[in-house]
């Protein structure tokens, strides 16, 4: 395994399945009574946010504690400008401290990489910018496998803002390393630039039409991204409505999937925009595995620190 | 003004409007300097009492580079550079004459401003400093800066700029184009549509910018204002030159512009020809630069339009950066990167080298054609009786690593650390003075 986790491009598929493996097992931890583990224990991580986050960073934190680590949290608004404290300055006070691990989340792009040049301990990417965030593509596949199983040949639909997602960027990396077939659907101005030769590089598909995608290669998952309601003054598309009639699960659109695989899943990384990207009747279905998406991550979470720091010792 | 005897150079030249009676390229001969103009060519057996003498037997005498485009930010942050400093990496990158960009701290908006950097530029003695006026007052792309005044005052200001900045507005361009017109000046335009490529726009837009999740760059960004601005050109009679041309698209305009007898003149920088979009991948800001690196079809096509004189000028875009404004996240850092001391090195080694263009081609690209663009008459003049001793020797033959540790700016943001290239500046010439002699400086 290697020592930081930057990109999910950073482990292969035997270190996915390794996580994944260890995650299930930190799972069971989670329903004990007594749920530490002596795993890490005079290990010091920190937990150094550079933009708001709760869920990540509660379950980080939970993470790090429950196996003995002993874990601070650190705020700090990200410099948008040259004139505030620089990137290494802010990183390398904490460096003197001796931490074994750094788990960034960081409001650029990049930033945890760069990060990681400049410091002894091991760096996570909690999300940086609009790049990656490799542990939520991890829970995302823990979920997506405890639910439909191995996902090799299984064919999985990322819907909605693909330029500015980073759970986007993560996933196509995973899911491909996991055997599975993606498609990307998003209107023309919510791609990033260069799509085509991208798609065509790392082996997934794109579209415009979701229900085209649904109706001619109906998907095992559907994975819904939040619009950022920002992204409607900046021209990206007309209104909200017209969002939602082209490209949000609505209930029709729930209906005309199941319709035709009754046993595919939705799938959100949260916080959902109701009524936008999703309809309340898909985030509260059957086939929504959104709250489990938050329960893995705790565990995954959990198995990522094993992983990284705990070296050879045993996990649960 | 000091006296000196070249001995054994190899003279490329290129006539210039108004030399005459210079040598032939290639040929080989010793040339004396007086007062600081060239007294004599020929064979000259003996050195005449008080003449420091310089062998440059196998070397190159060529006229002394001329740099468009550079960044000395002084006043305002000399932590990063300064005249002085920003002058030294010039002779030990064998130009002899800079013009230093207005985006300083006051911008050089006014004639007092302009002279006082003409007058420091003097006292440090490197290299002939030209101040460029801004178009706009502090840069804002609103009012025009005295645009007159400038032009009357000591410094006699003809290139204009708000480099750092597009002038966005289409009447203000208009009207800053028109207004020059008397005292026949030229506006360089840094060309970003702000609309296309806003400040947070940070890398070329394109697949790498997709994946890497930066606000992209696109392209059509830059060659949007060079089509509205030769367009401009053609409407007022005045002539606009286009900085740091990064794009196929814009070298196709520019063609098209020249074709057309359009007024445009261009520069390339050295980094936009040799280094590409892919070194962004590792989020070092030192690879970041605006406007950003391109793909290699990019690189092809301004190494095509260098070549075939369609751009007719090398500029180096220098922009020294503390590295305190590097170190920040990749979008957040800031823009630029290194350029005078590597500059020769690198055309000499992609264009020349490489059979592309002949020395005489590098001379025109990087010294004549750059000093005419600018109004510049003491600078890239033939190597002939009379003309100004602003020279530089270059060995075409020394293989040189760069070292970013090792520089005369006070910055260190050089993105041509550890590459190695063929040709070297071994001295520059100003008025007769060795200002730089293997990458030292000799101060006056």
């Amino acid at each position: 395994m290697t020592k930081h986790l930057l990109s999910s491009a950073d482990l292969t598929r035997t270190d996915v399945e390794a996580i994944l493996a260890t995650a299930a097992s930190m799972h069971d931890v989670q329903r004990r009574e007594v749920k530490k583990l002596p795993t890490l224990r005079g290990r010091t991580i920190i937990n150094f946010f550079f933009e708001d986050s709760t869920r990540t960073r509660s379950s980080f934190e939970i993470a790090g504690k429950w196996m003995s680590a002993d874990t601070i949290n650190l705020s700090a608004k990200g410099s948008s400008t040259s004139k505030g404290e620089s990137l290494r300055d802010s990183v390398q006070t904490i460096n003197a401290m001796a931490v074994d691990a750094l788990v960034i989340r960081h409001n650029q792009s990049g930033a945890c990489q760069q990060v990681a040049g400049w410091v002894d301990a091991s760096v996570i990417n909690a999300g940086d910018g609009t790049h990656e965030h490799p542990t939520q593509a991890l829970l995302d596949a823990y979920t997506l496998r405890s639910r439909v199983g191995q996902l090799d040949g299984r064919h999985v639909a990322i819907v909605g803002d693909l330029t500015h997602s980073r759970v986007f960027r993560s996933n196509v990396i995973t899911l491909a390393s996991l055997g599975a077939r993606v498609t990307v659907v998003a209107p023309p101005t919510l791609m990033p630039a260069g799509m085509r030769d991208w798609a065509d590089r790392d082996g997934f598909a794109t579209s415009w039409d979701l229900d085209e995608v649904l109706d001619d290669d109906t998907p095992d998952a559907v994975m819904m991204l939040r619009v950022q309601h920002e992204r409607m003054s900046g021209g990206y598309f007309p209104t909200a409505r017209e969002y939602t009639v082209g490209y949000g699960l609505t209930r029709p659109r729930l209906a005309r999937l199941l319709d035709r695989k009754p046993e595919a899943v939705v799938m959100h990384p949260g916080p959902m925009n109701r009524g936008l990207e999703i309809s309340a009747d898909a985030a509260e279905s059957g086939a929504s595995i959104i709250l489990d998406q938050v329960s893995g991550g705790l565990a995954v979470r959990m198995a990522v620190l094993y992983h990284l720091l705990a070296g050879e010792e045993t996990a649960a | 003004m000091s006296d000196l005897l070249i001995t054994g150079a190899t003279l490329h030249v290129t006539r210039a409007a108004g030399d005459a009676g210079e040598p032939r390229p290639g040929e080989t001969a010793d040339v004396l300097i007086r007062d600081g103009r060239i007294a004599e060519i020929g064979r000259i057996a003996d050195a005449p009492d008080g003449v420091t003498c310089l062998a440059a037997d196998g070397l190159a005498l060529l006229p002394g580079f001329v740099d468009l485009h550079t960044h000395l930010r002084e006043p305002g942050r000399e932590d990063a550079e300064t005249i002085a400093s920003g002058s030294a990496a010039a002779a030990a990158g064998g130009f002899t004459a800079i013009l230093a960009m207005a985006n300083t701290s006051p911008a050089t908006d006014t004639a007092e401003a302009a002279e006082l950097l003409l007058d420091r530029g003097r006292t440090v003695g490197l290299a002939d400093v030209q101040p460029v006026g801004a178009v706009t007052k502090g840069l804002a792309g609103e009012e025009l800066a005295e645009l007159g005044l400038m032009a009357r005052s000591r410094a006699r200001v003809r290139f204009f700029s708000d480099d750092g900045r597009c002038v966005q507005d289409a009447r203000v361009m208009r009207r800053a184009l028109e207004y020059l017109k008397p005292f026949g000046g030229v506006i360089s335009q840094h060309a970003q549509d702000a609309n296309l490529a806003g400040a947070s726009a940070c890398c070329h837009e394109g697949e790498i910018s997709g994946r890497l999740g930066l606000p992209g760059w696109p392209a059509v960004a830059e060659s949007a204002i060079v089509a509205r601005d030769v367009q401009l050109a053609r409407h007022t009679g005045s002539r606009v030159h286009v900085a740091h041309v990064s794009t196929a698209e814009s070298v196709e305009v520019i063609r098209w512009a020249k074709n057309h007898g359009i007024a445009v003149t261009a520069e390339v920088t050295p980094h936009h020809l040799a280094l590409g979009t892919e070194l962004v991948r590792g989020y070092d800001p030192v690879f970041k630069v605006n406007p950003p690196l391109r793909p290699r079809e990019d690189q092809e096509a301004l190494r095509e339009a260098l070549a075939d004189g369609t751009i007719d000028a090398v500029a180096t875009d220098h922009a020294p950066h503390a590295r305190h404004d590097k170190e920040h996240a990749f979008e957040a850092a800031a823009f630029g990167m290194l350029g005078l001391e590597t500059a020769f090195a690198v055309v000499h080694d992609l264009m020349v080298r490489s059979g592309r263009m002949t020395m005489s081609d590098l001379v025109r690209r990087m010294s004549i054609d750059p000093a005419r663009i600018a109004g510049l008459t003491e600078h890239g003049r033939s190597i002939a009786v009379g003309n100004p001793a602003n020279l530089v020797v270059i060995d075409p033959e020394r293989a040189v690593t760069v070292d970013a540790a090792v520089s005369n700016s006070l910055s260190r943001n050089n993105p041509w650390h550890g590459m190695s290239f063929t040709g070297a500046v071994h001295a520059t010439i100003l008025r007769g003075r060795i200002t730089a002699l293997d990458g030292k400086v000799h101060d006056q």
